[in-house]
């Protein structure tokens, strides 16, 4: 097999495991107005701790899937990443400032026991999970399906030929499969109120989603799918339906599996209708990039396939060793009092000679 | 403006900004590694609890390095496409390893440290603070690799079919002689850094009279480890940067030549002085009054206090032979903004020296037990929070103003390095846009470091944190 081709796979599987890991932790902060909503069993401030403590000890390390997918882009793919990036432009910097204003509210908005304070970050963490989870699905369809782009392989649209109306459905698509995906995993790693209301929501979201999904990917395949696209595409609808049907059984293990199974299914489906592109053109198809057009050396790719085939193993067992650690449901009870400085310490006293 | 000077200052403010909380990350994640092992050889809760304080402190800084982290890796492609499809076959391979050898052992290991107190057995719990640091050292080596081939590259040939710089050598990049000196410079900056963070927030605390007179010692203890690892790193800074300064000399000589704002070559056996401070036209080419140090600057440069030094007018000579006419530099001035680079070296090295200064003084008043009153001492542990950092930012300024104009040194300028595709109200937008939330986000942040710093540590409650003894269903420790 030709080098560009193992490394087209293996932007592949990054993007897979970006999409399968921070697809759930997406899920879990758009919920937040929804589970995050207090009762007479538990109030709203705990129900959010015990939501974000099922993602607190590895959303860090799902989120350096993205960053490994865009450093592994840019080392085996360099044309690639400029005309993607580049072309991007305004939706790249949207999903930034959300996963900026995302990671600061995880964990700053426990940090100070004050209501103000930890509203403000809830909308944070909020729009840093909506927005991301719904302009991956509009940059993964426009990837797909093509692109205006010129014999300098740069992007000569702008920003409404990419929010075109199959690529909004595409992000409506990944919203709510993330929420799924996020209300399966809060399914399974909590207890209490949250575990059944998360269940209950799963399957509400995911039958919309379900009807979603199968346009969108109906509407993509049609247009660039081939033979192998098309029997993942149904794969991935089938696993859905089934992850539905198990959640409904209480097979919460099983269902959060499913959705996994889907989200990593229908992601590939769409690596296999767009090789060997990498980035059609819709101006001209002898413009488009393709995985050997695009691609680095031989000698950097050779290189960089003998740093993943020693290293990635490695990342993989310890960062199944994390999801292992804790592995035990998140309750209540396992939430700190006293974990914040009160907002009213004794900041802004005036520091006094010492003595 | 055009998009081009937008997406210079773009990438300026966000690497300035980012470049606060990296040096934070690599020095203090060593920090609380270290007060964690003492706590766990000799069980005195005292490191414990400073362990805890300082680790609190290091994830309310850490989040925000690894938030604009991303941004970095971001924009190359988003504002320097064509700086992207010209070295991408070198550049990228170190950003990708970075990510796979790096960022997830950070990132992952510091997910276990923070949620598993008490929940793995505490020799593990205490590898995972060890492993975090070792992956931002990691990440600093890799990033570092990339960056110096921009200063001096190596390892590549220009394929004049593709149009682009293209690897041969990885171990060349990797063994990069500017590398192999830069690479030690920024590590003890950071651990500097790291050091005068634990001694400036300790030190505040010894002298502060609200301070729980029991905890006194405590804060001495660690306001000593701060002072003497900055002294230690502050040596290591000293001997890396001398001889960077010879190799960045020998691979460019240019931006030596405008630390010092030396115009006029001086020849070999005359001695180039040092100017400590200049009062100048604004331009850096005339001098009114200077405090200079004889000799100086041609020890700086080339180890000998007799050595030639080339300078701008020479070297700007010299360039437009080598480059003029070139495809990929479309430039004719090769000089970089001489007063920015002037002013950036000298504050660079000033505010260092004054970091290890009241680093010494303040190791000298904290022998014994002598009480710290003298209202000084609230300003020697605020100064020395800074003093370090910015000599950090500086040292970077200077470095990438110095190689000015070119993106990577004698191959591509930076006027051709960026976006073509990319109008000016983009950049204007994103620019804007990160200017704004960066500037929220460090209030934020300085307002959330100072208040848990005042807190002070939590007080030791003796519970035990071997798993073996505790029960599945206990709070975190530490959780959001």
């Amino acid at each position: 097999m030709e080098l560009s081709t193992v490394w087209f796979i293996l932007i592949a599987v990054l993007w897979t495991g970006y999409f399968v890991l921070e697809g759930f932790d997406f899920g879990v902060g758009s919920l937040f107005p929804v589970l995050g909503r207090g009762d007479e069993q538990l109030d709203g401030n705990t129900r959010k701790r015990v939501m974000l403590s099922t993602i607190g000890p590895v959303w860090d390390g799902n989120e350096v899937w993205l960053l490994t997918a865009g450093g592994a882009t840019f080392a085996a793919f360099p044309h690639w990443y400029a005309t993607l990036f580049s072309g991007f432009y305004l939706p790249l910097l949207i999903i930034l400032v959300a996963l900026i204003l995302r990671a600061v509210g995880i964990d700053y908005r426990g940090k100070v026991d004050d209501p103000v304070w930890r509203r403000r970050w809830d909308a944070a963490i909020v729009f840093g999970s909506v927005v991301p989870a719904f302009l991956w699905g509009v940059a993964f369809t426009n990837i797909v399906r093509g692109v205006p782009i010129d014999a300098d392989m740069e992007f000569t649209g702008n920003v409404f030929t990419l929010l075109n109306p199959v690529a909004l459905l595409g992000g409506l698509v990944t919203l709510t499969l993330f929420a799924t995906h996020g209300a399966m995993f809060l399914a399974l790693k909590t207890d209490g109120p949250i575990r059944h209301e998360a269940r209950a929501l799963a399957i509400r979201i995911g039958l919309g989603a379900a009807v979603l999904a199968v346009l969108w990917l109906a509407i993509v395949h049609a247009g660039t799918g081939n033979a192998a696209s098309w029997v993942l595409a149904g794969l991935a609808a089938g696993t859905f339906l089934a992850a539905l049907g198990l959640a409904r059984a209480g097979r919460e293990g099983w269902a959060f599996a499913g959705t996994f199974g889907t989200i990593a299914l229908a992601v590939v489906s769409l690596f296999v209708a767009l090789f060997p592109d990498v980035m059609p053109s819709t101006t001209d198809p002898a413009f488009s990039l393709t995985a050997a057009n695009a691609a680095s050396t031989g000698y950097t790719l050779t290189v960089m396939t003998w740093v993943a085939v020693a290293f990635t193993p490695i990342v993989l067992l310890y960062q199944g060793w994390t999801y292992w650690v804790f592995r035990k449901r998140v309750s209540g009870h396992h939430i700190p009092i006293d974990a914040a400085v009160p907002a009213d310490s004794d900041l802004g006293a005036p520091a006094g000679p010492g003595r | 403006m055009e998009a081009l000077e937008l997406a210079r200052w773009q990438f300026g403010i966000t690497t300035v900004y980012h470049y606060f909380f990296v040096p934070i990350t690599i020095g203090l994640s060593l920090m609380v590694a270290i007060m964690q092992s003492i706590w766990l050889r000799g069980r005195n809760p005292e490191w414990l609890r400073l362990a805890k304080f300082f680790g609190k402190l290091f994830t309310i800084n850490f989040a925000l390095g690894l938030a604009t982290g991303i941004v970095q890796e971001f924009q190359f492609g988003m504002n320097w496409s064509d700086y992207s499809r010209f070295v991408g076959d070198i550049f990228g391979a170190p950003l990708a390893i970075e990510a796979l050898l790096a960022f997830f052992l950070e990132s992952t290991f510091l997910g276990l440290w923070i949620f598993g107190w008490g929940r793995i057995p505490e020799k593990l719990h205490c590898a995972c603070i060890w492993l975090v640091h070792i992956g931002t050292v990691l990440s600093a080596y890799f990033i570092l690799s990339a960056n110096s081939f921009m200063q001096h590259p190596v390892g590549y040939v220009n394929n004049p079919e593709t149009g682009r710089a293209e690897l041969v050598d990885f171990w060349a990049v990797l063994t990069n002689k500017v590398q192999l000196v830069t690479f030690p410079h920024v590590i003890a900056a950071a651990l500097m850094t790291g050091g005068a963070f634990v001694l400036a927030i300790a030190l505040w605390h010894v002298w502060r009279a609200r301070t729980p007179a029991d905890d006194k010692p405590m804060y001495r203890k660690a306001a000593r480890m701060g002072a003497i690892t900055v002294l230690i790193a502050g040596l290591g800074v000293t001997v890396s940067g001398d001889i960077q300064g010879k190799i960045m000399t020998e691979v460019q000589p240019m931006k030596m030549a405008a630390a010092e704002a030396l115009y006029d070559t001086v020849p070999e056996g005359q001695g180039a002085p040092f100017s400590i401070i200049t009062v100048g036209s604004l331009d850096g080419t005339t001098e009114h009054w200077a405090v200079t140090v004889p000799k100086l600057l041609s020890y700086l440069a080339t180890g000998t206090f007799e050595g030639e030094v080339h300078g701008i007018n020479d070297l700007q000579e010299e360039y437009t032979l080598t480059y003029a006419g070139s495809e990929l530099t479309e430039v004719e001035d090769y000089r970089p903004v001489i007063p920015v680079t002037y002013w950036s070296f000298r504050a660079m090295v000033g505010l260092g020296i004054a970091g290890m200064a009241v680093a010494a003084a303040a190791l000298w008043a904290l022998r014994g037990d002598r009480p710290l009153t003298h209202r000084g001492w609230y300003w020697a542990s605020v100064s020395v929070l800074f003093l370090p950092l910015f000599a950090n930012s500086f040292g970077w300024i200077f470095t990438e103003m110095g190689r000015q104009p070119w993106v990577v040194f004698g191959l591509m300028t930076t006027q051709t390095a960026v976006s073509p595709g990319v109008s000016t109200g983009e950049v204007l937008t994103s620019m804007a846009v990160f200017t704004l939330l960066y500037g929220v986000l460090a209030v934020v942040e300085v307002g959330l470091t100072l208040r848990y710093a005042r807190a002070g540590a939590d007080p030791y409650d003796g519970a035990s944190l071997d798993p073996a003894d505790r029960d599945e269903d206990q709070a975190f420790v530490f959780s959001y």
